[in-house]
């Protein structure tokens, strides 16, 4: 489904004196994927999306974007390489001192594109993010969401191949996040954009993204497709969207499905096996890629060819000694 | 002493301040602005980290703005014969305004500086922007009011010097109130001096209030 790595980071280590800020990350991002890196603040995410662009250099470990090894290029090539990645940023960092249309102008004036083409493309840009007509005004005379779609237009004026996103939704309302997000989602699907973002909100991560790593202590504890990841046993990921009560009571079953929540298994389950299932918790939640449920229950009677049964028909289930 | 006598005298102190003042400025901006850009970005975290020519860079600052300018303007007086070949009048003065306006001047450029956002900076090399980009199109401009600011002070201060110019011929109101004001015992002419100086300060100061307020954008 997806093509190339676009993003790929090994071996990932950041010192700072003697506090270990990254300890060893390696992380691959594909092309025209949505990635999130997950984890609370200390936990490295933002010194690991700076390293991606080299705001910050790492003390060891090597980063590769579009095929190009950043951490081996002089400076002069590494500000044209940078060009080529769109940054977003938690305060949105616009310049006060311009107006809107003049901050998507500023990554082209940097490029060295002629007036005329750049007033154009800025016009188009403004257009893309919904705010065409406002390149007039002045950040201050915006709302936070309409400063965070100046930012996308600023961050896609070079045409990246890549967009990363620093805590972008963290200082927006619930709705603005959520339009901010559906407008990310769709320049992913419309310009085949890869996003890198990094959040603390496990919403975000469960309403744009395809992939996800989840970070604290420096490293990542866990990452891969969603999709995969539901499916594993043990997940963190899967355990952290779908809070069930922990620790599992032993002997209890915990079931996670994908697919249409409405397929009637557990009760197929009980008619054709000789078993009793009471459900202890559970919830079904949308993801970017569909529904997923997770159901906690407690079975009695001939337990076993049942799960076998639920596992047959692509449950992942798991049960607590 | 009448008016009559006295309008003269003003006129021509008056033009002499305002050639001090006028040139000093704008030698101070020429010379103040690229240290105080300097003081920031050799800075550790700068653009262009150089701590030990900052650490210089900052020492010889505190000295300038640490002696009295009456005594600068006396112990640079070989250095002014230099600059402009003599150590008399008006011209001569304004090497010693300068010399001690610039570092003041380059320390409001710096608090100025201070005040962009380092996310904003930050923002302009993730988009490959190069360190003279960055001064130029980032940090000048957002800091711009702030260095308004600075200069209106930078200008007051220069006014207020300048009437130590008298010491070395350099003519102006302050000398005027001086000499004829204090010395000959005119409280007409010394009262109207210090009006004078009070109401060019106010206007300078109210002046660039508005053009800061005017830029402002936050």
């Amino acid at each position: 489904m997806w093509g190339f790595l676009v993003i790929q980071v090994s071996g990932l280590r950041k010192l700072y004196g003697d506090t270990v800020a990254l300890d060893g990350v390696d992380l691959r991002v594909r092309e025209g994927e949505i990635y999130g890196v997950l984890g609370q603040s200390g936990a490295g995410k933002s010194t690991l999306l700076r390293c991606v662009n080299l705001l910050e250099r790492p003390t060891a470990g090597t980063v590769t974007v579009a095929g190009q090894d950043l951490t081996a290029l002089p400076s002069r090539e590494l500000n044209r390489a940078r060009q080529r990645i769109g940054m977003i940023h938690q305060h949105f960092a616009l310049l006060s001192s311009r107006t809107v249309a003049g901050n998507v102008a500023f990554p082209l004036e940097v490029m060295g594109v002629p007036r005329g083409e750049r007033a154009r493309r800025v016009a188009e840009l403004l257009d893309l993010v919904g705010l065409g007509g406002r390149g007039g005004d002045h950040p201050h005379q915006l709302s936070g969401g309409q400063k965070q779609r100046v930012g996308i237009a600023r961050a896609l004026a070079g045409n990246p191949s890549v967009l990363l996103s620093d805590e972008a939704t963290s200082a927006l309302d619930p709705a603005t996040t959520r339009s901010i997000l559906d407008l990310l989602k769709r320049l992913n699907a419309e310009l085949n954009l890869t996003i890198l973002l990094i959040t603390h909100e496990m919403n975000v991560v469960k309403s744009v993204c395809d992939s996800v790593a989840i970070m604290a202590g420096g490293r990542i504890e866990e990452s891969g497709a969603i999709a995969d990841l539901i499916r594993t046993p043990g997940s963190r990921l899967t355990s952290e969207i779908f809070p069930l009560p922990e620790p599992a009571p032993p002997g209890s079953v915990t079931l996670t499905f994908t697919g249409d929540p409405q397929r009637p298994v557990v009760s197929e389950a009980v008619r054709k096996f000789d078993v009793e299932i009471s459900i202890l918790g559970g919830s079904i939640e949308e993801l970017a890629g569909g529904s997923v449920g997770r159901l906690r229950v407690s079975i009695t009677g001939d337990t076993a060819p049942a799960l076998a049964f639920l596992r047959e028909r692509g449950l992942l289930v798991e049960v607590t000694p | 002493m009448t008016w009559d006598e006295m309008t003269p005298l003003l006129w021509e102190a008056a033009g002499q301040t305002a050639q001090m003042v006028g040139w000093s400025t704008l030698f101070t901006v020429l010379f103040g602005l690229p240290l105080g850009v300097a003081l920031v970005a050799f800075d550790r975290g700068g653009l262009l980290p150089l701590p030990a020519l900052r650490s210089v860079l900052g020492v010889v600052v505190n000295i300038g703005r640490s002696l009295p300018f009456i005594v600068l303007m006396i112990a640079i007086i070989p250095f002014t014969r230099l600059v402009v070949g003599t150590t008399i009048g008006t011209a001569a003065v304004v090497v010693p305004l300068t010399v001690g306006a610039v570092p003041f001047f380059a320390r409001l450029v710096e608090t100025a500086l201070r005040e962009v956002g380092s996310d904003v900076v930050q923002a302009a090399q993730a988009m490959g922007a190069s360190r003279t980009t960055i001064v130029r199109k980032v940090l000048l401009p957002e800091a711009f009011p702030g260095l308004v600011a600075g200069l209106t002070v930078t200008i007051v201060a220069l006014i207020g010097y300048s009437a130590m110019a008298g010491t070395i011929g350099g003519g102006g109101l302050g000398d005027l109130a001086v000499r004829y004001g204090y010395q000959r015992f005119e409280t007409l002419l010394m009262i109207v001096t210090v009006v004078l100086l009070v109401v060019i300060v106010q206007v300078v100061q109210s002046l660039g209030d508005a053009v800061a307020r005017r830029l402002s954008h936050r």
